[in-house]
């Protein structure tokens, strides 16, 4: 039978509403309301983790999102697992399943354990210094520290829920809805600001609403209960959109956050199914106020982390908010008057407080007096040196703490207590500040960081901007909302405020033991077992740097990244080293501020929508006919199409042969097409070719080569003059976009003056591409009236004609060297016309092929393809294509620097072609060439950028960059491979048909 | 992520931009005349300052228009944005 430590009803838990989950594989009960953190607590139980490192037992530490110990396992073995997630933000419904992490066998009997036993050997930078030697040992090392380390178990089958991602646009975006975020964003709506407020929590009112001081009054009336009516009203404000269980995760330039809003995480499975799990808000505010509150700081001593210490804050929430009492017997230990509330909270409630430990001499508060009052013994200028007990806290050893805060004297006294609560004062909560670009200051008298300006677009208001007493609170934030929405009056002008009195603190970053530090265990970050020794040890290895301290000792590196313990490492390291806080700054907040799941990054981009592909008209053809695929830029495109289990080998050779003996046929609907209009064009196309288009004469069609600006091949493609004024340009598959921008950018910046129109028609049209000596052929049967002669129709030229009553253009032209046609139709009747050559070829077996057929076919005549061939360094003298250079144009883009004296060396790599001494060794694209095979270092003169076994010459043929390969026709050279070297002789890149005979076949 | 101003749009995110690097280099109109030195000025040498910058930028998915943004580098403030061939703002 577990402990019930339900104290009090509370509003916010619906005690009718039992609800069963389990813990470990044991069942509990809780209420509708509670986090998993909360139930548990009432069940007594406080142990629910192991720290990363040692393996140390840990327990719930605070009530919020920056839990660093009970971090659990949602949902364990289904296919909606989800590892580290806070218990204390889990809200709990019937049949949730949570489990612990980090150890092995199980939470009460965890291996790993024996880590804090060798916990001396295990000092900052281990891993760094041990794991160093061999050198090749590391991969054994790895295996072994990557088994032990790890939080969670990513889930094994695909996420069975939705994701989405929502645009926002607001005036005003309030961050936070505790009382400073209330009444901004109250005041911002009805001054007619559209405004969103977002809290991560379910209930808005943030801490105010469980303040328990009875010495603070706003309007006479309690703050929390002056807050919930505040609350009440926000009701059907138009202008206003509250989002609740919505956490900011990033806060960007240009006041841009993202948000993750959290729809059915709180459901039971039953109403999971078909909703969105998670949304992911895009939100562009024009204003943002930050109203994130502040975070409680724990204390750091010695043995602070065990099971049963928990932040003083948290115990008081947990005891008002959720009605559950964390021990029965509580010990608090404090710098400030805030846990004075918490103790106060439960001795209201019968529990019992054994003691306060503060580390002050004295305070005056009214709360103070009240507990003292009370009966509860203070232990004034106390310190906790130890504590005890493995798997939950049982006692605490106190000591007089010297004046100056660096020694305790005096005897021990033992206080015997289940539960204690911590209370460092308060850290605001900047980091969605400094996200955003902004700097902070510190203040030395409140020991904290803070914005250091509000900007005319964002403000932080309420605690995160340094403001913890409800008087300063309101009238900051009434005078900031003021200025920065540009109003006269708000609610908050005559508001009357009574508070209790001034709260004193003293600050001691690290708090000494009888132990000298090395035999103590002061943790600072909780999840990654760094203590304050670490730190020490860091400095005193020469590390400096705030940020290198943290990589070194990993103290904020956790998934909480230390928004607990980084402002205790910063004071160490400041004190250590003698310098000031402001001087060292804080590390970097990076987003997310909590993590965030896969999904609700990604959204609905995924499944066939991750990466969308394009595909061409005929694809289901393609499909149909069982051709294999092939990405080319975002194109699928038809690979080759084996037919009775043929291998990719076979069905290539397959295809080459019959392109050569037959007809071929290929979709060639992916390369690019724009459209060239204007009085300009021909100039247009002058200055970015490199050869001359002027006399192009109308109905003819030209090679173009395109560079760079440094000289180096861009993109090639066919280009047709379709009329005076009027040209189509093709370009490669994957250029197509970049070549538009390209001619777009001179067009609009260098040249102006030029009247020229681009229109991209990629999509608009489909083009099959017939290919081999029966090609004529095909096209005489299905455009029966138009004149193929040579003479009507050569070869480079162009011819409108009508297939039935669909209208195309057929461009005589040849990347295979055969008698080739290309005939572009509107795109919806692409796979009508492939189809119909299909059926006209029948008679001669016309042979689809596809991308791979023809990179073989166009390399036995020598043709590049730009980026296999070329790859940003290759001139056209490179690839021994001068004839495409125009000497006469003045200019053209790139012109200048192929005369420069790099792009002049003889010794430059230069395409050739490489053939094999035996005749059947295919070279692998990529192998490097070589002279000598017996120098040392081996020179590289190249490497190989095509190799095909060709069909056709029956041979292995290949392309290759050499340096200084034009002229090294009939050389010999080696391709030294991992087993063999393989002889090979510079050849002539055109293999195949040299005189360009078959063009006319 | 910024939000940018077209000249021809208006305001719009960041991710309908592509940046264009620095502004204010002009292709020479006689290259041929110019020395491998001047020529390598124009080609290859680009500021990269910490503080204000002088850029273009393309309203790629969008217009497709380019214009030119005065921004701070050190805070990515955007200080200006004008059309292509309209005359810099002074600093």
């Amino acid at each position: 039978m577990t402990k019930n430590l339900r104290v009090k009803s509370s509003k916010y838990i619906d005690e009718t509403n039992r609800i069963s989950f389990k813990f470990n594989g044991k069942t509990y009960r809780g209420f509708k309301g509670d986090t998993l953190a909360s139930a548990l607590l009432a069940n007594d139980v406080h142990l629910v983790g192991r720290s990363f490192k040692y393996h140390r037992p840990r327990g719930i530490m605070t009530s919020g999102s920056e839990e660093p110990n009970a971090i659990v396992q949602i949902n364990p073995g289904t296919n909606r697992t989800e590892p580290n997630v806070r218990a204390t933000e889990v809200e709990i419904y019937e049949g949730l399943e949570a489990s612990s992490q980090n150890c092995w066998p199980s939470v009460e009997f965890d291996i790993g354990g024996i880590n804090n036993f060798l916990s001396p050997f295990f000092p900052a930078g281990f891993y760094y210094k041990t794991f160093m030697w061999p050198a090749s040992f590391w991969e054994k090392y790895e295996f072994f520290i990557r088994h032990s380390a790890g939080l969670g178990k990513s889930p094994t089958s695909s996420d069975p829920d939705i994701y989405d991602h929502q645009n926002v646009h607001c005036d005003v975006l309030v961050v936070g809805a505790g009382m400073a975020g209330i009444l901004a964003a109250k005041n911002a709506s009805k001054n007619n600001f559209k405004t969103l407020l977002v809290d991560e929590k379910n209930e808005l009112g943030g801490s105010t609403i469980f303040e328990n001081n009875e010495f603070n009054k706003i309007d006479n009336k309690s703050p929390s209960e002056w807050l919930k009516k505040e609350i009440e009203e926000l009701k059907g404000i138009k202008n206003l959109e509250i989002k609740t269980r919505t956490s900011v995760a990033a806060y960007h330039q240009y006041n841009y956050l993202l948000a993750r809003e959290n729809l059915t995480d709180h459901l039971e499975a039953k109403y999971k199914t078909n909703k969105i799990r998670q949304r992911l808000l895009k939100i562009r505010a024009k204003k943002v106020i930050l109203a994130t509150g502040a975070l409680e700081r724990p204390l750091i001593f010695n043995n602070n982390d065990r099971p049963g210490i928990m932040l003083s804050s948290a115990i008081k929430k947990y005891s008002e908010f959720y009605g559950v009492a964390c021990g029965s017997k509580n010990v608090f230990f404090t710098n400030n008057d805030s846990a004075y509330e918490s103790a106060l909270s439960l001795y209201d409630k019968g529990i019992n407080v054994e003691a306060v430990i503060d580390i002050r001499e004295q305070s005056e508060s009214k709360i103070v007096k009240k507990v003292k009052e009370a009966g509860i013994k203070i232990y004034w200028s106390h310190s906790i040196v130890d504590t005890a007990g493995y798997k939950r806290l049982n006692s605490v050893s106190i000591m007089k703490l010297s004046n100056d805060g660096t020694s305790v004297t005096g005897s021990k006294i033992s206080i015997s207590c289940d539960c204690l609560g911590v209370a460092g004062g308060w850290t605001p909560a900047v980091h969605l500040y400094t996200q955003s670009g902004n700097k902070l200051k510190f203040d030395e008298e409140k020991k904290i960081f803070l914005p250091k300006q509000n900007t005319f677009d964002q403000i932080s208001v309420g605690s995160c901007g340094g403001d913890f007493k409800i008087d300063e609170i309101i009238n900051n934030l009434n005078q900031m909302l003021k200025d920065t929405l540009n109003i006269n009056k708000t609610n908050l002008d005559n508001i009357k405020v009574e508070i209790d009195q001034e709260n004193s603190k003293r600050n001691i970053w690290l708090l000494p033991s009888d132990k000298p530090l090395g035999k103590t265990k002061p943790f600072v970050d909780y999840q990654n077992d760094a203590t304050a020794k670490d730190i020490k040890l860091a400095l005193r290895e020469g590390f400096r740097s705030i940020e290198h301290v943290k990589r070194y000792t990993t103290t904020g590196m956790g998934t909480d990244q230390g928004k607990l313990g980084n402002m205790h490492a910063l004071g160490i390291i400041a004190d250590t080293a003698g310098v000031k806080m402001g001087e060292l700054g804080t590390t970097t907040f990076r987003p997310p501020y909590t993590p965030l799941t896969f999904g609700t990054i990604v959204g609905r981009n995924v499944g066939k929508f991750f990466d969308i592909f394009r595909r061409t008209p005929m694809n289901d053809w393609h499909v149909e006919n069982k051709a294999e695929f092939e990405n080319v830029g975002q194109w699928k495109r038809a690979w080759y199409y084996p037919i009775n289990g043929e291998t990719m080998h076979q069905a290539v050779q397959r295809e080459s042969k019959a392109a050569r003996e037959s007809v071929g046929i290929l979709d060639a609907s992916t390369l690019g097409k724009i459209d060239i209009q204007g009085s300009d064009a021909s100039e247009f196309l002058n200055r970015v070719y490199t050869n001359a288009w002027s006399k192009l004469a109308i109905g003819k069609c030209r090679y173009g080569l395109m560079l760079n600006e440094d000289g180096m091949v861009y993109d090639d493609g066919v280009t047709t003059r379709l009329g005076e004024n009027h040209y189509i340009m093709t370009t490669t598959t994957g250029g197509a976009a970049n070549v538009l921008g390209k001619l777009e950018d001179y067009l609009q910046t260098e040249w102006p003056e030029l009247d020229v129109y681009l229109t991209s028609v990629t999509d608009h049209y489909a083009t099959v591409s017939l290919c081999g000596p029966n090609s004529k052929k095909i096209i005489k049967k299905i455009i029966p009236d138009l004149d193929l002669s040579d003479e009507n129709f050569p070869h480079m030229s162009f011819k409108k004609a009508n297939i039935g009553n669909i209208h195309c253009r057929i461009m005589r032209i040849s990347f295979t060297g055969e008698h080739s046609y290309e005939i572009n139709v509107q795109a919806s009747y692409g796979k009508d016309l492939w189809e119909k050559c299909m059926d006209a070829g029948k008679e001669f077996n016309i042979t689809p092929y596809g991308t791979e057929t023809m990179h073989l076919l166009r390399a036995e005549k020598g043709f590049i393809i730009v980026g296999q061939d070329t790859d940003g360094t290759m001139t056209p003298i490179d690839l021994q294509m001068n004839w495409i250079v125009s000497k006469k144009k003045y200019d053209f883009i790139g012109k200048r620097s192929l005369y420069r004296s790099d792009t002049m060396r003889e010794d430059r790599k230069q395409l050739v072609g490489l053939l094999t001494d035996d005749p059947n060794i295919v070279l692998e694209e990529g192998a490097q060439i070589v002279s000598e095979l017996d120098q040392s270092p081996i020179e590289m003169l190249g490497h190989v950028t095509s190799s095909y076994f060709s069909p056709n010459l029956n041979k292995s043929i290949a392309l290759a960059v050499v340096r200084g390969g034009k002229d090294m026709m009939g050389k010999k050279l080696f391709v030294p491979m991992e087993n063999k070297n393989i002889n090979v002789t510079v050849a002539n890149p055109v293999f195949y048909d040299e005189k360009n005979e078959r063009l006319n076949a | 992520m910024f939000l940018i101003n077209c000249p021809y749009c208006g305001e719009r995110d960041q991710q309908e931009f592509k940046a264009g690097g620095e502004a204010h280099i002009e292709r020479p109109k006689q290259p041929t005349e110019l020395s491998d030195d001047e020529w390598a000025e124009y080609l290859f040498m680009r500021k990269n300052i910490k503080g204000v910058q002088f850029e273009r930028w393309n309203h790629a998915h969008g217009c497709r228009k380019w214009f030119n943004m005065v921004r701070d580098t050190s805070n990515d403030e955007i200080k200006a944005i004008y059309k292509m061939g309209e005359k810099p703002p002074s600093q």
